[in-house]
């Protein structure tokens, strides 16, 4: 976590470019340079569209840059996927619902070709990381939502991958259950000692969860500020009734819409800050 | 944070299977009941020997004895003869035709499923397969199965082998349309996370594809499993079988005119394999897809 460790993925002047047959291609990435080092919990937030989703995929190969290189652990970002450098954790807990919760955190070991024995024992360890070492034999549906996106953590932690990728994985959970799954995945992190990239839109969990917040901006999508959230660690509820945390909520914030945002929620159509974004958008 | 829903119900299905074991039997008894009721009020005089015990009011022209037989008609059938002089009945000369036509339709079935599995695979992971083929595969389907019989049987021989292609001809289809669906109906999602382990083709297909596609599968399996049944009949008279259901239907057929009550029989028997058929898929799904959350209908 600290300045000195090194660099886990890197990326150079990337951008990308979707094309559409017969028409001018939507630039969804431009210039994108960031490093993430070993150990680090780097939250990606910004409006929809900024493609913060979209540099995800590019770290974990799920799609190709169109300019630029993305290297993880010294490799090509394709290379590292057929390592098995990876784990994704999507916004859908994505679980197969003919497995077991035991099953399918054993997903990837049984096509990493990992032993039965291992197999059972990782995967009752990572259930019992995520607190549901009670529900091996239940299959997805009878899990509530929280419980099935915890699965999918144990699922995403069962293989050791160097690098743990989650596109807003909290999204679709209500406000109580995703405060604790918050605290959830920090101690999980803790104690794996595991690189994080966390792609979210809300600005409270990105400040209380990462070490560093990357804030791009929309159309084309870019980095536009990366802000140290430098809050004391281990972090628990009292971190959000610190000071400190809600000055760095406001500073994010105002990375995200610039100072002027207060002007503009007030203003109507035609104000000067509104027709400025629009300008800016167009 | 809620804990684990309610558990299967055990009892609740149990409850549910006596239901519906009584709807049908219910039903089976309201369609006799309309059947003898068209009879009573528009059919030929009841008899009892030369006893005229009713007549009735009107004459209605499909519900004569010879277009509609008397239920019970049907059910003495089956003690009677099967063929003049012949030493056993009709009940157990229908029972024999019955299994042999099961089990030429079970082979048909088992070939067409692989056959549909084995294509829509194919075609899921080969788009120009699928661009170039499925034409064909849907056009196979409007030929009408009574005259590529004759072919088949000419060209494969009168014998099982020809009445087996004809099941597996109508068995397939189902199951390659489903199945092209079914393979494709994991969420993206979850294919990037096999692609995300660096997941074999093999590997999706195994532990993703496969097992998703199966209520799908089960879908068009219950269609093919009625279907192989007609297939196997249809084919029996070019296929030249004497033993089975097809043949009784064509030599009862003929008989039609004087005595239609064989005909019914057989085509009672006909259909009580297809029910039984398509009921032995059913509980082999119901096996296959315990657990997961949507019921097998």
């Amino acid at each position: 976590m600290t300045e000195s460790a090194p660099a886990v993925v890197t990326i150079a002047g990337v951008d990308k470019t979707f094309e559409v047959a017969g028409q001018a291609g939507t630039q969804a990435l431009q210039g994108i340079d960031l490093e993430i080092r070993r150990g680090e919990f780097v939250s990606l937030i910004g409006p929809s569209g900024c493609g913060k989703s979209t540099l995800l995929r590019l770290i974990g190969d799920l799609t190709t840059p169109s300019a630029g290189t993305v290297t993880v652990n010294g490799k090509t970002a394709h290379r590292a996927r057929l390592d098995r450098d990876y784990g994704m954790v999507f916004q859908a807990p994505v679980l197969f619902d003919w497995r077991t919760v035991e099953e399918n955190v054993a997903l990837p070991l049984e096509i990493l070709g990992r032993p039965k024995s291992e197999r059972i024992a990782r995967a009752r360890e990572m259930l019992e990381l995520v607190e549901l070492q009670g529900f091996l034999r239940h299959h997805p549906y009878q899990l509530s939502g929280g419980m099935q996106q915890r699965v999918a953590i144990a699922r995403a932690l069962a293989f050791e991958p160097s690098i743990q990728l989650m596109d807003e994985t909290f999204g679709a959970l209500d406000e109580m259950t995703r405060e604790r799954m918050n605290s959830e995945v920090l101690r999980i992190w803790e104690r794996t000692g595991t690189t994080i990239v966390f792609v979210t839109h809300s600005i409270p969990e990105a400040v209380f969860l990462s070490s560093r917040v990357v804030v791009m901006s929309a159309r084309p999508g870019r980095i536009s500020q990366v802000i140290e959230a430098d809050l004391p660690r281990p972090r628990g509820f009292e971190t959000r009734e610190q000071p400190r945390y809600f000055g760095l909520v406001t500073q994010v914030r105002e990375a995200l819409h610039g100072p002027q945002a207060q002007v503009a929620t007030v203003g109507g159509p035609g104000s000067p800050a509104r027709t400025a974004a629009e300008g800016a958008v167009g | 944070m809620a804990g684990p829903r309610a558990g299967f119900g055990k009892s609740g299905s149990q409850a549910g299977l006596v239901r519906q074991g009584l709807t049908v039997v219910g039903f089976f008894v309201l369609i006799l009941g309309l059947w003898e009721g068209v009879k009573f009020v528009g059919g030929d005089p009841w008899r009892s020997g030369e006893q005229v015990l009713w007549n009735p009011p009107l004459r209605i022209f499909f519900a004569s004895d010879l277009n509609l037989p008397h239920v019970w008609t049907i059910v003495s059938v089956f003690g009677a003869p099967a063929q003049r002089e012949s030493p056993i009945s009709l009940g157990q000369f229908l029972v024999g035709a019955a299994l042999y036509t099961w089990r030429e339709a079970a082979i048909g079935f088992a070939l067409g499923a692989a056959l549909g599995l084995g294509l829509a695979s194919l075609f899921v992971h080969f788009r120009l397969l699928e661009r170039a083929f499925v034409p064909y595969v849907i056009a196979s389907q409007t030929i009408p199965i009574v005259a590529l019989a004759p072919m088949i049987a000419f060209a494969f021989g009168q014998s099982v082998v020809s009445v087996v292609i004809i099941a597996t001809y109508l068995t397939f289809f189902p199951v390659t349309i489903a199945g092209i669906r079914g393979l494709r109906s994991p969420d993206p999602r979850a294919l990037e996370l096999m692609r995300s382990y660096a997941g074999s083709r093999w590997a999706t297909y195994r532990k993703l594809r496969l097992p998703a596609s199966l209520p799908y599968l089960f879908t068009a399996l219950k269609i093919s499993a009625t279907a192989s049944i007609v297939g196997a009949i249809i084919g029996e008279g070019p296929g030249g079988i004497p033993d089975g259901l097809g043949r009784a239907i064509i030599n009862f057929n003929q008989a039609y005119i004087t005595f239609p009550a064989k005909l019914w029989a057989t085509i009672f028997v006909s259909a009580l394999v297809g029910i039984a058929f398509f009921l032995l898929i059913r509980l082999v799904e119901t096996l296959v897809l315990r657990g997961r959350q949507a019921p097998a209908v």
